[in-house]
């Protein structure tokens, strides 16, 4: 296996708040890792940061082999990094299928809108709805949809389970498990311990902006107990 | 009668450049949230650079046209880049105050140079003269004027609202940082929208030189009926700030005609109403 993602002693900072206090983790190609903690434990600031999206960040962020982290936002997501923003990011001034082609192709690898529509019919039936008129399941399929034509092949998935019903998160589910069989890189951010429990490959969990503990999915069931007591569920 | 029509078309007129202007501000301030205050003077910079093309070094008026607010269009990247950048992610007003100064120094300068007074500006050969359509006079130039910059104007809310280019502007309207973790070069959409907005107010004040001569003062005169038109039409509208720019040259025209008096007070009025009734502008949307 090869190294796609190494972030090392990271520190992040909004303003004068120090958030992320060294954070330390490896995700190998074609792997699905988890990052859990309590909220304000510095999970979504961890995928802004790999993004450069916070104020000031200081360490290492490797991409494929490659530091970036002096590089601006947008020159790291061309390195082919997808990104479904918690808030699902869908702009309301534009319709679903212009939010769909927004994103710029970075790479040949990514899907073709035929084979996205086949994956999310949903959307192919939504394609000329304004953005702000979709459901929250529809604008998280979509989230998750736009990143794929990109040819990204690490996502960073903020979330997406949150708020939605028991169904369409199963759905998501499925997508989740397809897309880590095609070969994606997934690093997740998941309330929801359940859902993502099944999919992993490792877990991280986070406490005051450092990573605390790591739970392989073959310790899932001995460190139950101890998961749990850092979840708070 | 012939009187009322040569008001409105003269309405008209200004109605276009309002149009023109509001438009640049108003895709400035969307994706920059800067309040260009060197709109004016940029305009007034159009028309001396057309001028100085015209008169002083002879390459002709289409050249002019052309050339003028590509000239001002690259003074535009160099103040996007130089200056207002540093400026992002504070109060507006910041910006605000950068583009005053900009418009003060703008104009001493031009006065320095040029004198207070205004330098008349010939129209081509082909656009003067006009025609005698039974209600009115119509001058070819002043037809031209309008029809030009009310397709300049259309054509740019056709690529904002109907193609890909423009979705890329209207996303960056919403979230900048969002659009630029997406992949997009969103720094470089900033130098050229500024770039874009202030081209368009050069080739208003191109336009306008030969229907108001060409002073160093020309676009603070200006410049509050524009700003006045923006408040009214709200900001975040393209084809708002089109419609009420033209709308409201037209009301002017007919102020002119039947309370000459009122004409140069009743966009601020209009303003002040619209204010106290729908606050975020009759096109806008509250943000």
């Amino acid at each position: 296996m090869t190294e796609m993602l190494r972030v090392s002693d990271l520190h992040s900072f909004y303003g004068e708040s120090h958030i992320l206090h060294g954070v330390d983790f490896v995700v190998e190609r074609g792997e699905l890792v988890t990052l859990l903690g309590r909220n304000g434990a510095g999970r979504t600031t961890t995928l802004k940061s790999i993004l450069g999206l916070v104020d000031r960040r200081s360490g290492s962020i490797v991409l494929n082999g490659r530091e970036v982290i002096d590089l601006a936002p947008h020159r790291i997501a061309r390195l082919g990094v997808g990104w479904c923003p918690e808030e699902r990011g869908i702009f309301a001034s534009l319709s679903a299928e212009e939010n769909l082609l927004l994103l710029p192709e970075f790479s040949s690898e990514g899907m073709s809108v035929e084979e996205i529509y086949r994956m999310f019919p949903n959307l192919y039936e939504r394609r000329k709805s304004p953005g702000m008129r979709l459901s929250g399941g529809e604008q998280q399929m979509l989230a998750m949809a736009r990143i794929l034509r990109t040819g990204a092949r690490l996502l960073l998935l903020d979330e997406i389970t949150e708020g939605l019903a028991p169904v369409i998160v199963q759905a998501l589910g499925r997508v989740v498990r397809k897309l880590k069989e095609l070969g994606y890189t997934i690093v997740m951010v998941e309330q929801n311990f359940r859902f993502a429990a099944p999919l992993a490959d490792r877990h991280h969990v986070l406490e005051n902006g450092r990573i605390v503990q790591t739970v392989g999915k073959d310790e899932l069931q001995a460190k139950q107990g101890l998961l749990h007591q850092y979840l708070g569920v | 009668m012939k009187a009322l029509f040569g008001q409105l078309l003269l309405g008209l007129i200004n109605g276009s450049f309002y149009a023109l202007l509001s438009l640049g501000l108003s895709i400035i301030f969307g994706l920059l949230n800067v309040i260009n205050f060197a709109h004016g003077a940029l305009y007034m910079l159009g028309a001396f650079a057309a001028y100085v093309g015209l008169v002083q070094l002879g390459i002709g008026y289409w050249p002019a046209l052309v050339l003028s607010p590509l000239v001002v269009g690259v003074l535009g990247l160099l103040i996007e880049v130089l200056l207002l950048r540093r400026l992002y992610g504070l109060d507006p007003l910041y910006g605000l105050l950068l583009t005053f100064g900009l418009t003060l120094v703008l104009e001493g300068a031009f006065q320095q140079l040029f004198g207070v007074s205004g330098n008349p500006y010939p129209m081509p050969a082909q656009l003067s003269g006009g025609a005698d359509v039974r209600f009115m006079f119509l001058p070819w130039y002043r037809g031209w004027a309008v029809v030009v910059s009310l397709l300049v104007c259309f054509a740019s809310w056709w690529v904002i609202e109907r193609t890909r280019l423009g979705s890329y502007l209207r996303a960056g309207t919403e979230n900048p940082r969002l659009l630029q973790a997406f992949g997009v070069n969103v720094p470089l959409m900033f130098t050229l929208t500024y770039a874009y907005g202030v081209a368009l107010a050069a080739f208003a004040g191109v336009m306008a030189a030969p229907i108001y001569q060409v002073s160093p003062s020309m676009g603070s005169n200006l410049i509050m009926v524009v700003f006045a038109v923006v408040v009214i039409g709200g900001m975040g509208s393209i084809a708002g700030s089109i419609i009420t720019g033209v709308g409201l040259g037209l009301v002017e025209g007919m102020t002119k005609y039947f309370y000459p008096e009122f004409a140069s007070t009743v966009v601020f009025i209009i303003m002040a109403i619209v204010l106290l009734v729908r606050p975020a502008g009759l096109f806008g949307r509250e943000r």
